[in-house]
């Protein structure tokens, strides 16, 4: 931990160069509706920066929608952006020939969602490891049988157990076991996991998450960790970006995005998040965000938040809000953020305000809820 | 659950939920239903067992279940994938292919629904006992419009007139606040939301104006701020009508808020079961305790570690001597090779195991 701290306050001072570096990153895909092709724009990604830092983690959340995994595949350049800038390891990945960029790729690996999807299902366990190595001529079949033996004993699987198994004879954990071996055969200095344990059942999950630890630590790796709960991104992440309809709500620090979320949009998912607390048993019962995201097709002007904002106001609607960095390291983009007075001073019906106390309830006081009566 | 109000963190203004009625529901114990009997349980599960033969292996898939479900209850039933929770409630809907065994007793308002005859089942069915699951999207017909499919359900269960079974397609989908209901009205699946999909197989559950919903995984397809309004509308639902819910997840975070008795299960078993507070605030199950340390907790260091519980979920056609947990359980003992009875151990709280949580022993000190 403290380790991380020293480097991010080092790479706060401008003396570390961040691993990656997105600037202004725009995604947009044509639309089609059934039976054609019809106008408008899906507006994926739109003008999203951010910066991880060698043996960080930085954790993206969000909902179905909001982008992130086009960011991871923007990131990776497949496909390649519209525009903006994306710098890995000091070179400019947007301009790169496919050869320069296969190279490039090798430092950056994806682990997916699905295990069994993103295995080949007639393959062993051992092939399927190998494969990278091959793909990119690493030494010699020998060698390469003993590097795959160490990887598969570095994710927890037994060669000679597991190694001539196919995957429909692993189960769903095991099968994420042998997609993280794949990722780190190359020794990337960064690996991009999009909502990689969320098929799994939470006992599986947490040995897998643990196992992502304990290669951070071990292989010094770097993770832009994508998923859509945030309880899990936080307990990962060194930093938390929080997306809504393809922008950035809110950067920073993860327990600070929990402690103190600046952005409306953060304290909702905050608020929605039914949990219970592992030690005491005490629920934390959700508060509903009204409404829905809108359409990416034809977001709202301004603020994309501001349809379903308790604080939005005139301006939200005519001025984009830009990312400001408001505590250290902890940028948001909006015009009322939460450590602001509520710009309204709602006189709600059930008097219902949100201003003093931007913290989720339960970080302070936690048994409003749940109670035996 | 408690019957405290709890605080609105958002001011309710917007235009969807004017759409319809109420801010945030209050979370009062329910009152027995108007169409239970009082303290007379709605649904007696007995014993419950479901095998299916597959390529000459038998899968156990669920093992000797027992619950009850009072009137106008919300219970949750949580378990990891292939715990049984969601084949045993297709068998008591009678949901299950030929292929299933299906023994034990389950009674439903003192009618035996195990070997019902399919035709007296179809009544209850999508009547006093509907089902909302977890993909809207495959749930709803893509080809009709989602006033034709609401209004199907109307006119199956009663005997009202087309004009009829529109007004009363329109109040329920208000009633479950898809907003513009006249509009969706003319409007098909795709054109939809995930959650207001869900809120159109709410509309079509409540159609024939059930005792009991079933709602398997319900909101597990959704985002977490759907899911959180998905929720509240349940929980209104299931107040306003005194309709008891079973609510099947995995998500223990999402049982502990809403429900007010939860069953945990494991290979097909139940195996720790108590009203919500009881549960979480003492657990005595292993098993129980090794999920709650393995979700992710907010409170939690960046980077720190989860607890793991070494090994897979059994193999359901194989399962081990005993307790099928023995092989992953910190708590084990020699004694587990015996199957340990699911027994109320404590009031209204019952749990199957031998050395359970807080009174843990060595193998000397056994009886």
């Amino acid at each position: 931990m403290t380790a991380i701290d020293d480097r991010r306050g080092d790479a706060r001072a401008g003396t570390r160069t961040p691993l990656l570096r997105a600037r202004n990153l725009v995604q947009e895909f044509p639309a089609r509706a059934a039976g054609g092709v019809k106008g408008g724009v899906v507006h994926a990604v739109s003008n999203v920066s951010f910066d991880i830092y060698p043996g960080e983690t930085l954790g993206v959340v969000g909902e179905t929608g909001s982008g992130k995994s086009t960011l991871a595949r923007s990131v990776i350049q497949a496909p390649r952006p519209k525009s903006g800038a994306v710098e890995f390891q000091g070179r400019d990945l947007m301009t790169l020939r496919r050869r320069d960029l296969k190279q490039a790729r090798r430092q950056m690996q994806m682990v997916y969602q699905d295990p069994f999807g993103s295995l080949n299902p007639r393959w062993r366990v051992t092939e399927l490891v190998e494969e990278p190595l091959r793909g990119y001529g690493e030494g010699n079949a020998d060698s390469r049988r003993r590097r795959v033996a160490e990887l598969l004993d570095l994710v927890g699987l037994d060669p000679s157990q597991y190694g001539r198994r196919r995957p429909f004879e692993l189960s769903g954990g095991q099968c994420q076991r042998v997609a993280i071996a794949r990722a780190i055969a190359l020794d990337p200095a960064l690996v991009i996991a999009d909502e990689a344990v969320s098929s799994l059942d939470v006992l599986i999950q947490a040995q897998v998450l643990n196992l992502f630890e304990k290669l951070r630590r071990e292989l010094d790796l770097s993770y832009l960790f994508i998923a859509h709960d945030l309880a899990m991104v936080k307990q990962v992440s060194d930093r938390v970006a929080v997306m809504y309809l393809g922008q950035l709500a809110e950067i920073g620090p993860a327990q600070d995005i929990y402690r103190r979320p600046l952005h409306p949009y953060t304290a909702a998912l905050l608020e929605s998040i039914p949990r219970v607390d592992p030690v005491t048993g005490t629920a934390h019962k959700p508060t509903a965000l009204p409404g829905e995201p809108p359409s990416p097709i034809d977001p709202p002007s301004g603020c994309r938040f501001r349809t379903r904002c308790p604080r939005s106001q005139l301006r939200c609607a005519e001025v984009d809000p830009v990312l400001e960095e408001r505590l250290p390291g902890h940028q948001v983009a909006c015009h009322f953020p939460l450590d602001l007075p509520d710009p309204a001073m709602p006189p709600g019906p059930a008097g219902a305000t949100l201003a003093p106390a931007p913290v989720p309830a339960s970080a302070t006081d936690p048994a409003p809820t749940a109670q035996t009566s | 659950m408690s019957g405290k109000q709890r605080t609105a963190t958002y001011p309710v203004g917007d235009s969807y939920v004017s759409e319809g009625v109420i801010a945030a529901a209050s979370s009062g114990p329910a009152a027995p239903g108007p169409a239970g009997e009082p303290g007379e349980p709605l649904l007696v599960v007995e014993d419950l067992r479901v095998q299916f033969t597959r390529g000459g292996r038998r899968i156990n898939a669920v093992n000797g279940l027992s619950y009850e479900l009072l009137p106008g209850s919300m219970m949750a039933i949580i378990g990891e994938s292939g715990s049984g929770k969601s084949v045993s409630s297709r068998a008591l809907m009678g949901l299950l292919p030929p292929t299933a065994t299906i023994t034990g007793s389950v009674s439903f308002a003192g009618r035996e629904l195990i070997g019902m005859p399919e035709r007296e089942m179809r009544e209850l069915r999508g009547g006093d006992i509907a089902m909302v699951f977890q993909d809207p999207a495959r749930s709803l017909n893509p080809t009709m419009k989602i006033g034709a499919q609401v209004t199907e359900a109307i006119r199956l269960h009663s005997d009202s007139d087309r004009k009829g079974a529109h007004a009363r397609a329109i109040e329920l989908l208000r009633m479950v606040r898809l907003p513009a209901p006249e509009r969706r009205f003319h409007e098909y699946p795709h054109q939809l939301s995930g959650g207001m999909r869900q809120r159109v197989m709410i509309a079509i559950a409540l159609a024939g104006e059930p005792r009991l919903l079933i709602a398997d995984e319900a909101t597990t397809a959704l985002d977490v701020t759907t899911q959180a309004q998905i929720m509240e509308l349940l929980v209104e639902l299931q107040q306003r009508l005194g309709m008891a819910v079973v609510m099947i997840s995995h998500d223990l975070g999402l049982a502990a808020s809403y429900a007010q008795d939860v069953v945990v299960m494991y290979a097909g078993r139940a195996v720790e079961h108590a009203p919500t507070a009881t549960l979480f605030g003492n657990v005595r199950m292993p098993y129980t305790r090794a999920l709650l340390g393995a979700i992710p907790a907010l409170e939690r260091e960046p980077h720190s570690l989860f607890e793991v519980t070494p090994g897979q979920p059994p193999d359901l056609s194989a399962l081990p001597k005993g307790c099928p947990f023995r092989p992953r359980c910190p708590n084990a003992l020699d004694r587990c090779v015996e199957m340990p009875p699911f027994r109320e151990h404590e009031p209204e709280h019952w749990w199957a195991c031998w050395n359970p949580v807080g009174d843990e022993t060595g193998n000397g000190e056994q009886e």
